[in-house]
């Protein structure tokens, strides 16, 4: 979907991260939905870039 | 005094809802010092540098709380503070009252909400550019609020979202209003016929509340992150929302607002102004201003003077610099008289603490080659805040920096900071305080109390001397704002801080009373 397609249509947010910014957008009426984040693998890198080789040979 | 510590495994919190947890456990009876983190690598090292780790940090994951406190054994106990910790943060998650399906992953949510158009990122950078790839392959636009990635991740990323033609908005990018929507932090403004894409966060976000308090409206307002008009980007960003305002018909007037841009991308800028059908109006802070005319384009002195002019062409009116005040000469003459009786002989010295780089960046600016002004974000090397003389001379801060939001929240979320700096950087040879008030989705429900506060406090310590101080501030913000403008001028000016309506007029009306204590003029 282009920019100037985006701007026709209603906005739908995902939100990943900081909560309050999904507070802030659902008190304002938007659709929004947040996930409930946390880094893959514990963050440990190593396993992060085997997860993102798995990932690409999928 | 005690150090404890409790680890929680698998239990994730954002940054912010943390570092205000471990304000409010900093305030129990007995508590010396306290942080509350996730286990990541700069969380560790923040513990060690404050003596507050013990050796089982060593096995902590980027998943696992942990909570590490010194306190007075006769006062308090770790329990009490773990009780403390999970009522505060209770309260935390109850406040916002959602209790919505929460995916747990980027993917399910997208599945969630059939039509999902745009992600929103603010995770810790080191995990961010592994999201916005996601999203961005699965056709979706970003805003990405984390700072922290590389220019190698940012160039990759922007380079994708152009080929799909999407928005890739940032890294470090503090506002946008898409749509109507405010993300991030962003001010509660009316729609209209502007459209702004802006590279600097509080500087969009002044010139977007200027262009409300005028009468007008915005069509959208793209951000893109600091560095996107750097050579390494070459302006990806910019190009992307420019091109999209100029093909947007609810956009008649288009605004562009950065620090000057590598002269590679300001040339790339320039020959699409060039061709553009609609007015384009551009504030590169202190930018070449022949180079922007020479296209066509309108330039500006001032965030605020583009707002101006931004209105002023959609009017069909003639566009001139405002170089002035709002406010009749006499009465800024009162004022600048009043302030300066205030002051003994030997109050020199400015005192500008920012919580925005973008407007302590223009302060520096208009306050030109008068001043010797010392910063953390200075105009030359030399006039780095560590060369300071001894501690005297004047002083310019942008308090949203990384070196003063180590392990604490950003000062529009969390006061707390320009509180302590009130208390360590003002002194009997403090002449005039120049501040920002930044209102809007994101930051703090009342920054205005807190200045005051400060200044309450501030002046009753000066007292002792025989001291008073000028205060100047501007507030960042609307009357659609949750924290209302009319509310927090008033709150100001009940504390006897000049409230001016933009952060160019609060510097002029500095520079004025500032000139009149140097120079007598």
């Amino acid at each position: 979907m282009s920019v100037n397609d985006l701007f026709k249509q209603e906005l739908k947010v995902v939100n990943l991260g900081l909560k309050s910014f999904h507070t802030d957008l659902k008190s304002q009426g938007v659709t929004a939905v947040h996930v409930n984040w946390k880094p893959k693998a514990g963050g440990k890198k190593k396993m992060l870039d085997l997860l993102s080789k798995i990932n690409k040979v999928k | 005094m005690t150090l404890q510590t409790s680890i929680k495994r698998n239990a994730y919190y954002d940054s912010v809802t943390l570092m205000l947890l471990s304000r409010e456990l900093q305030k129990l009876d007995g508590v010396e010092d306290v942080l509350v983190g996730m286990g990541t690598d700069l969380n560790l090292d923040l513990a060690r540098g404050l003596g507050l780790a013990t050796d089982d940090f060593d096995s902590l994951t980027a998943n696992d709380l942990f909570i590490a406190a010194k306190f007075e054994e006769d006062l308090i106990s770790m329990q009490k503070i773990e009780e403390a910790f999970l009522e505060t943060l209770n309260k935390s998650t109850e406040s916002d009252g959602d209790d919505d399906y929460q995916p747990s992953s980027l993917h399910a949510a997208i599945q969630a909400i059939p039509g999902a158009n745009m992600v929103v990122v603010s995770v810790p950078g080191q995990y961010a550019a592994a999201e916005v790839e996601d999203a961005l392959d699965a056709g979706l636009h970003v805003m990405l609020f984390s700072d922290n990635v590389s220019v190698e991740d940012e160039l990759r990323l922007k380079q994708k979202a152009v080929e799909k033609g999407l928005l890739m908005m940032g890294p470090d990018c503090g506002t946008a209003i898409i749509n109507g929507v405010p993300l991030c932090f962003a001010n509660a403004v009316r729609r209209g016929k502007i459209g702004v894409v802006g590279a600097s966060g509080t500087g969009t976000q002044e010139v977007t509340v200027q262009i409300h308090k005028l009468g007008e409206g915005l069509s959208q307002v793209i951000g893109t992150g600091g560095r996107d008009l750097k050579d390494q980007i070459g302006g990806l960003m910019m190009i992307q929302g420019f091109e999209a305002l100029i093909a947007d018909s609810q956009t008649d007037v288009i605004v562009l607002i950065s620090k000057p841009p590598a002269p590679a991308v300001a040339e790339k800028i320039y020959r699409i102004a060039k061709d553009s059908p609609k007015p384009v109006v551009i504030d590169f802070i202190g930018g070449n201003r022949a180079a922007i005319e020479s296209v066509g384009a309108i330039a500006c002195i001032s965030l605020e003077d583009a707002a101006q002019k931004a209105v002023g062409i959609l009017r069909g009116q003639p566009v001139t610099d405002f170089t002035g005040f709002s406010i009749a000469e006499e009465e800024i003459e009162r004022l600048v008289a009043n302030a300066a009786a205030k002051l003994k002989s030997d109050q020199t010295e400015l005192r500008a603490l920012f919580t925005g780089g973008t407007l302590a960046d223009e302060a520096m600016k208009l306050l030109g080659v008068n001043y010797d002004i010392y910063s953390n974000i200075p105009l030359s090397p030399e006039m780095a805040i560590k060369n300071l003389p001894e501690g005297r001379g004047h002083i310019c801060l942008d308090l949203g920096e990384d070196e003063f939001t180590r392990g604490r929240p950003h000062p529009m979320i969390d006061p707390q900071t320009r509180t302590d700096f009130f208390k360590s950087h003002v002194d009997g040879k403090t002449g005039v305080i120049l501040v920002d008030v930044v209102l809007g989705f994101g930051s703090h429900s009342d920054p205005a109390g807190a200045v005051a506060a400060s200044v309450r406090e501030i002046r009753q310590r000066l007292s002792n001397q025989g001291k008073d101080v000028v205060v100047i501030a501007s507030v960042c913000g609307t009357d659609l704002d949750s924290q209302d403008l009319h509310k927090s001028v008033a709150t100001l000016e009940e504390e006897g801080i000049l409230v001016m309506p933009s952060n160019a007029q609060a510097v002029r009306l500095t520079d004025r009373v500032m000139q009149r204590m140097i120079k007598g003029v």
